[in-house]
């Protein structure tokens, strides 16, 4: 997946955890906790999910490089450079 | 011979959990979405374990632990159960509180709370607002020496009717006490105090139908008078389970049994490191509790009194108090016809929190005699509130913590799990031995039906992080249908 396709299923991703939310404004720079209402519990949601779709498991120590989506795009683009783009 | 409640189960599984409270479900229905073959051992005839309902003569339908929860259920029912059962969730309107220190009806949120720290009891809108702050930002990593009482002091020192009004609740949700760790205060006040307490709508028969149905859509296999005695382990690798004389296998075994039990019955302390051993033995037990349930005849009504509703004779707030078999404090809730629609009858649920051991060694008239004793205690204070309710009466019964104990096969009939330091050993368990895991009612923050279900999900991810690593998804178990 291209670093395009990688922030497009993280989109995916959060859009099926938190369907009450409108993603369309998303700011990549800027936590996504302080722009949508995502708990503790989210965040596991998207490692579990990142785990579902692409068999990549983030270890715990990684978790705060879940921050913000263009953090997320920076982790998780080389480790998912062979996958293709699902769901 | 017997009915065979183990028919047509496989021979194995990925993974097995024993017990179906909201903990051990929640897990189970997640795991099986995630792709895992399931199966849920329950030694009871009802699914939901606490969560549970009776029925009686007279059309009665009686909730134990439905008194309320945090919205953040409805998020939880939503994400790993469905719309459906989340979309039966709804607020109560009216909590009361009524004692010789203060006697006012409240929303239960953070706005409410907040007018009423400062038209009631005077206090600063600073403290308050830092109170607040200071309590949201509490996590894990905090001194775990400051206690709940030395928070209260430091905010609102001397003012015994503040505590009250900040702890009773918090007491009666999940056992803890002013002795206990600020943090887990901070945790679920953050998560109870703040946007109202909600119910379910239907009552616990029809959340415990819903998930039901749920589990059997995504192909977990759920049976009921399974009592599981042994966890099998062989070189510090789970192999499965021994139930009802049968042995299953599975690479996982998670156990929604109480943490103690786990380790010490089922699986067996020879498993176990000293070190952690020393750990499991500096484990606290929570308290249990008492119940009195009191069905209205029906054609009956009572009047709207509010739907929660926390009493006390004492003077003063102590955390024991509450905890004395003759106590002077009680929660009421009461369940109007909106509650199941449709039924259109009314019920009133007493509980008090008790320790098993002021119980457990009455002889047979001594605990008859205690247990009328509650009863009749209970009444007198409802008719404070019902007047003339005696009259309306036509089913009592009450429940002790040797009730609980029976039913659920906790120690001690704990209603909250452990103190604290259960949820470390709890969280450690899969560290000692590969594939065993616990998730239930552990350390107070992850107790009631919220926690409990929450925490089922984390220990899921777990467990699934697990069973990939042992082998890959595509590659499937042998197994064999007996
Ligand atoms: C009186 C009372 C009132 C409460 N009120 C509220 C409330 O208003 N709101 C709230 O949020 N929470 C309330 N709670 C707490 C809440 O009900 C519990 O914290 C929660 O339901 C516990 O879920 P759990 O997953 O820990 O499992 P539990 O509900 O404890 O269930 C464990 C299950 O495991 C089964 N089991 C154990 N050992 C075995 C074995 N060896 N083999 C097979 N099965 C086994 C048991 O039978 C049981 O079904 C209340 C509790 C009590 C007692």
């Amino acid at each position: 997946m291209t670093s395009e396709e990688v922030r497009k299923s993280i989109l995916d991703i959060i859009a099926d955890i938190a369907p009450d939310e409108d993603l369309s404004g998303i700011q990549d720079e800027v936590k996504l906790r302080d722009q949508f209402d995502l708990d503790s519990m989210d965040f596991l949601d998207i490692v579990m999910e990142l785990r579902k779709r692409f068999n990549l498991e983030v270890p715990e120590a990684d978790y705060p490089q879940l921050v913000t989506m263009s953090s997320c795009v920076e982790y998780l683009t080389p480790r998912l450079k062979d996958h293709q783009p699902v769901g | 011979m017997p009915k065979n409640w183990l028919k047509g189960v496989n021979s194995a599984y990925d993974t097995i959990i024993i017990g179906s409270g909201l903990g051990g479900m929640t897990a189970g229905n997640l795991l099986a979405k995630l792709g895992h073959r399931v199966l849920i051992l329950e030694h009871h005839y009802n699914f939901g374990g606490l969560a549970t309902w009776f029925k009686r003569k007279g059309g009665h339908i009686l909730d134990i632990s439905l008194h309320g929860f945090p919205i953040g259920m409805i998020k939880t029912c939503r994400k790993y159960w469905s719309k459906e059962v989340a979309d039966s969730i709804v607020r109560l309107k009216n909590i009361r509180f009524d004692n010789p220190q203060f006697s006012f009806g409240t929303t239960f949120d953070k706005e409410d709370f907040t007018q009423l720290m400062r038209d009631r009891f005077g206090v600063l809108r600073e403290t308050v607002d830092d109170f607040f702050t200071t309590v949201r930002g509490m996590n894990f990593f905090d001194d775990l020496s400051m206690t709940t009482r030395d928070l209260f002091e430091k905010f609102f020192p001397g003012r015994n009717d503040i505590h009250r009004l900040l702890m009773e609740p918090i007491t009666y949700a999940n056992g803890s006490t002013l002795n206990d760790p600020a943090i887990t205060y901070g945790i679920v006040f953050s998560n109870f105090m703040d946007k109202g307490v909600y119910t379910f709508k239907g009552g616990t028969d029809q959340l415990i139908k819903k998930m039901k149905k749920e589990l059997k859509k995504n192909g977990v296999d759920v049976r009921n008078h399974c009592l599981v005695d042994k966890i099998l382990i062989e070189d510090k690798v789970v192999k499965g389970v021994r139930v009802n004389g049968r042995e299953i296998y599975s690479d996982a075994v998670l156990s929604n049994s109480n943490i103690l039990s786990t380790i010490n019955k089922l699986a067996g302390r020879e498993h176990f490191s000293p070190g952690f051993l020393e750990e499991v033995s500096k484990v606290r037990l929570n308290d249990s509790s008492c119940q009195v349930y009191i069905g209205i005849r029906k054609g009956e009504t009572i009047p709207n009194v509010g739907d929660l509703l926390f009493t006390s004779e004492e003077e003063e707030f102590t955390s024991e108090a509450l905890l004395e078999p003759r106590t002077k404090s009680r929660t009421f809730s009461f369940y109007y016809p909106e509650t199941r629609p449709g039924l259109n009858q009314y019920a009133i649920v007493s509980s008090t929190n008790a320790r098993y051991s002021d119980w457990a060694d009455l002889d047979e008239t001594e605990y008859m005699r205690k247990k009328d004793e509650l009863v009749k205690e209970t009444l007198d204070c409802l008719e404070k509130y019902v007047p003339d309710v005696r009259s309306k009466i036509d089913h009592l019964e009450a429940s002790t913590p040797t009730t609980f104990k029976r039913y659920t096969r906790h120690p001690g009939g704990v209603s909250f799990g452990t103190k604290f330091e259960g949820l470390k050993v709890s969280k450690d368990l899969p560290g000692q031995i590969a594939g065993l895991f616990h998730a239930g009612s552990v350390g107070i923050i992850m107790s009631g039906w919220l926690g409990a279900a929450n925490y089922g999900v984390i220990v899921a991810n777990e467990v699934d992080k697990f069973l990939r690593s042992v082998r890959k998804p595509e590659e499937k178990l042998e197994i064999v249908n007996v």
